[in-house]
């Protein structure tokens, strides 16, 4: 049987960076995707990473205490500390990978502005930074030998108990089955962002690791915390850097007004997403944009600038809404990008399941709260990766393998495939439940919320589920049949938007990305703490569990 | 907007599997990709049909296929600039690497070759503490080349792979590129002299044609051609001259310089060198195929008239290099 000391599920910045400290630390280590590494979603943060540079004279509590209120102080502030401690070391050590960041006049590496931030502490390659970390970091998996199983896809986990003693993998190029023994497992499998719809997230964010977490026993929390950025373009969503606003862009309503003079005189278009994003929705709701879009206009910016920063983005603006920022303004509307909540661990990346880790966007440490600040993603992949990475492997050094029946755990996982693949022709399909699920997710989980959406939500879940346990698969073919593949992902997707939404219920106040038009005020004497999410007997079991307060005291949070 | 996707097809879980075309009729939005259209296809008409996607904007280099012949990524080709004069948009898996199932090939080859080229960075000195000094605009070149998201459209279309699998290919070759030319890799100048060695090697940077596929396929601006010939600048400034390939560009230029065109009876003897006599009788069937078809140049070489301003010319050039 395949077994490894530390086995890693998903092949992002965070799972790489953790399969490279787990073998650095002596760990027989393997990282298992279900896609090649160098196609995972990473690839999408187009802004920078944020650092304080002392040599440059930023200092990391400044870097920490803008992270902080950025999170409007549901951020749990030993973690924050933690990372932007770290953020100068790791932000080095990628530059001495090979990133080719942008630099200064001297050759140093240079900075770019970002929201929510009065400094300029980003880092960046044009824009297509998460492109550029990702591509390093798989040279570096390269070098460091880790066993790779690519076009994996986890379908279970084994456990003993609660112990984690290994997982059932589908190879998706053969359809075979496998049993892998694991003394821990690192769940690295980024967001849940398709379960909204349309969301900025590749198609293959469907939070598998959260579900498979979720259903072992795992504690999800702050799961109501979703971003939506505030400049998705119109028709297709895809992202549009904050970068360009870094760079100068304004924001226009359909008058030409910059408006979020109104909601941020001091910050501007740089004030915090939630903010930027909820300003928007008020604008467009007032109507004042135009088809559900407001402006944002780079044409100030120059040519010269927007080729050597923005071209990416610029491409993305012609190909996919006809619209050139060099020559006019290209419409934009907030769009669900990211998600704050996941699977909750403690600062080495441990969760409360024995030998489960989790670190990236499926995980929540917490660094980002209530809303994450624009290029501290990219950082929490590297430093909570490698150290999940290094915990895991030292933890795995004190443990032995679990046993378990190989064959009979492959039959019995076998058996259920071939009774979804065996489901009769219903006329439903997959897709069509998650249209449902995305539709009704982005209309009552959005920028706005209330009671009445969300428990709308709530209430269509179950219908959802039981659609689900019926879904036929139409590919009954065992080589790449990625529509068993996505039927299975679908279950993930089910689960947490149930959770996104019971936490959502359960938050009887506004903070962060959560703002509910029935509860419009913080309310940090019933709210200043985090809502957890379990699996119990009936279903969704919320709890609470205090934020933690180191030096910063929570405050009127204005930009 | 009404569509006809045409598709190319190949199961390999049936028996004696064979590739088929598929043609599906649908209406999209007149904004479609191709990508959206063969999404819709999947989710809606026939969900037995795979392909590789993910990011729909271009970045994770998934979904690179043929479009009406061409490599392209299907993300980033419109619907309504692909159709044919009847309505239709015809889609094949990528070329060169094997294909596995519809629209999905096996990328073990692409990424074998990517490793070949030692695929990361290796300075030779010390570390810094901090970062290393590099201009920018030094890492705005290299980024043009790290733009490349893998996606292996470059050697779908390659036309010497095609032929000859066992060529590093664009992508490999680019990859390389982008190590030689970064000024922290190698020795304290920057030189990458070792890898330079390597990729002189047979298969390497000599064997493209300099057919230009690779540069039209890429839909990153990457060029990979054109690191190709900077890599074969390289190799040459560094003194890598004593292969084939670097002999055969010398040769070109020295004969172009001499009578303002090309000897082409010289041209493959100095190549391979005057008393190299079993590369030179290897030309032989070659030279009579010519013959018998008429194409054998002219056995006396004539210079162009005013042979001098482009001797001039080569003076010039030379001189400001």
């Amino acid at each position: 049987m395949l077994e490894h000391d530390v086995l890693i599920i998903g092949a992002g910045l965070a799972g790489m960076r953790a399969a490279i400290a787990a073998k650095a630390g002596g760990a027989n280590t393997a990282i298992l995707s279900k896609v090649h590494p160098v196609r995972s979603h990473s690839n999408a943060a187009q802004g920078g990473i944020n650092a304080a540079l002392t040599d440059r004279g930023d200092r990391w509590e400044d870097h920490a205490y803008d992270t902080v209120k950025g999170s409007d102080f549901l951020g749990d502030q030993d973690a924050i500390e933690v990372m932007c401690r770290a953020a100068g070391k790791s932000l080095i050590d990628m530059e001495h990978m090979g990133v080719t960041f942008s630099r200064d006049d001297e050759g140093k590496l240079g900075t770019r502005n970002f929201g929510g931030q009065p400094i300029a502490r980003t880092f960046f390659v044009g824009d297509f930074t998460g492109q550029a970390l990702l591509h390093v970091m798989f040279e570096q998996l390269v070098k460091s030998g880790v066993q790779s199983y690519e076009e994996w896809f986890v379908t279970s986990l084994i456990q003993d108990g609660e112990q984690i003693a290994g997982v059932l993998a589908l190879e998706i190029r053969t359809g075979v089955l496998h049993a892998i023994r694991a003394k821990t497992v690192i769940f690295c499998t980024g967001g849940c962002g398709r379960l909204f719809e349309p969301s900025t997230n590749a198609l293959i964010v469907t939070g598998d690791g959260m579900g498979l977490a979720y259903n072992a026993g795992a504690q999800l929390m702050d799961m109501e915390m979703v971003q939506y950025h505030p400049t998705t373009l119109a028709g297709s969503g895809v992202l549009i850097s904050e970068a360009a606003r870094g760079e100068g862009a304004y924001l226009r309503d359909k008058d030409g007004n910059r408006f979020m003079e109104k909601y941020a005189p001091n910050m501007m278009e740089l004030a915090s997403r939630d903010v930027v994003s909820r300003s928007e929705q008020t604008e467009i709701n007032a109507g004042n944009g135009v088809n559900g879009c407001v402006y944002l206009d780079c044409t100030h910016l120059g040519e010269a600038l927007i080729m050597e920063k923005l071209s990416q983005i610029r491409e993305l603006g012609i190909d996919l809404a006809g619209a050139d920022m060099i020559k006019e303004p290209i419409p934009i509307r907030p769009g669900m990008h990211y998600i704050m909540g996941g699977i909750k661990t403690d600062i080495d990346g441990r969760t409360n399941v024995p030998g489960v880790y989790a670190a990236g966007e499926c995980a929540n440490v917490s660094v980002h709260g209530g809303n994450r600040l624009g290029a501290n993603s990219l950082l929490d992949t590297i430093v909570f990766g490698e150290r999940s990475g290094r915990h895991a492997a030292e933890a795995a050094s004190g443990m032995d393998f679990i046993e378990f029946n190989e064959s009979a755990v492959v039959r019995q996982e076998e058996s259920r495939i071939q009774q979804m693949l065996d489901r009769p022709e219903n006329g439903d399909r997959w897709g069509s439940i998650r249209q449902d699920l995305g539709d009704s997710m982005n209309k009552n989980l959005a920028v706005y919320r209330d009671q009445a959406g969300m428990q709308e939500t709530l209430n269509l879940i179950p219908g959802l589920k039981s659609r689900y346990a019926g879904v036929p698969v139409q590919n009954k073919g065992r080589v790449f049949n990625t529509d068993l593949v996505f039927a299975l992902e679908l279950g993930y997707m089910l689960d947490c938007g149930e959770a996104i939404t019971a936490s959502a219920l359960e938050r009887k106040e506004s903070r962060g990305a959560q703002a509910r038009t029935d509860f419009p005020s913080r309310d940090d004497d019933n709210w200043l703490k985090h809502i957890t999410v379990t699996k119990g007997e009936q279903g969704v079991e919320l709890g609470t569990l205090p934020v933690t307060i180191t030096k910063w005291t929570p405050e009127e949070r204005k930009y | 907007m009404d569509v006809k996707v045409k598709i190319r097809r190949y199961d390999p879980d049936i028996e004696s599997p064979v590739s088929y075309w598929e043609e599906f009729s649908l209406a999209v939005p007149e904004t479609a990709t191709v990508l959206d259209a063969l999404i819709q296809i999947r989710e809606d008409m026939d969900g037995t049909l795979s392909l590789r996607c993910s990011c729909r904007s271009a970045i994770c280099g998934s979904c690179a296929m043929r479009v009406n012949g061409h490599a392209v990524l299907a993300c980033q080709t419109k619907a309504s600039e692909s159709l044919d004069s009847e309505g239709i948009i015809t889609v094949e898996p990528a070329g060169v690497m094997p294909v596995m199932k519809d629209l999905v090939v096996n990328f073990d080859p692409f990424w074998e070759k990517i490793r070949t080229v030692e695929p990361y960075l290796q300075p030779q000195g010390p570390e810094p503490e901090g970062e290393y000094i590099a201009s920018n605009e030094s890492m705005l070149h290299l980024s043009g080349v790290t733009a490349c998201i893998m996606c292996g459209a470059c050697v779908s279309d390659c036309t010497v792979l095609e032929v000859d699998p066992t060529f590093l290919g664009p992508a490999a070759l680019a990859k390389a590129y982008r190590f030689t030319a970064d000024p922290r890799d190698g020795n304290a100048e920057g030189v990458s002299q070792r890898r330079l060695e390597q990729l002189s090697m047979p298969s390497g940077m000599w064997d493209c044609t300099r057919c230009n596929e690779c540069v039209q396929a890429c839909p990153k601006g990457v060029a990979p051609m054109d690191r190709i010939m900077s890599l074969r600048e390289q190799a040459m400034d560094v003194g890598l001259g004593n292969n084939n390939g670097a002999r055969h560009a010398e040769a070109f230029t020295e004969l172009v310089a001499h009578s303002g065109r090309l000897d082409e009876l010289r041209l493959p003897v100095k190549t391979v060198g005057m008393f190299n006599i079993p590369a030179l009788l290897s030309f032989v069937p070659i030279g009579l195929r010519a013959m018998t078809h008429g194409k054998l140049p002219p056995l006396m070489h004539k210079s162009v008239a005013n042979v001098q301003n482009i001797r001039r010319l080569f003076n010039k050039v030379n001189q400001s290099r």
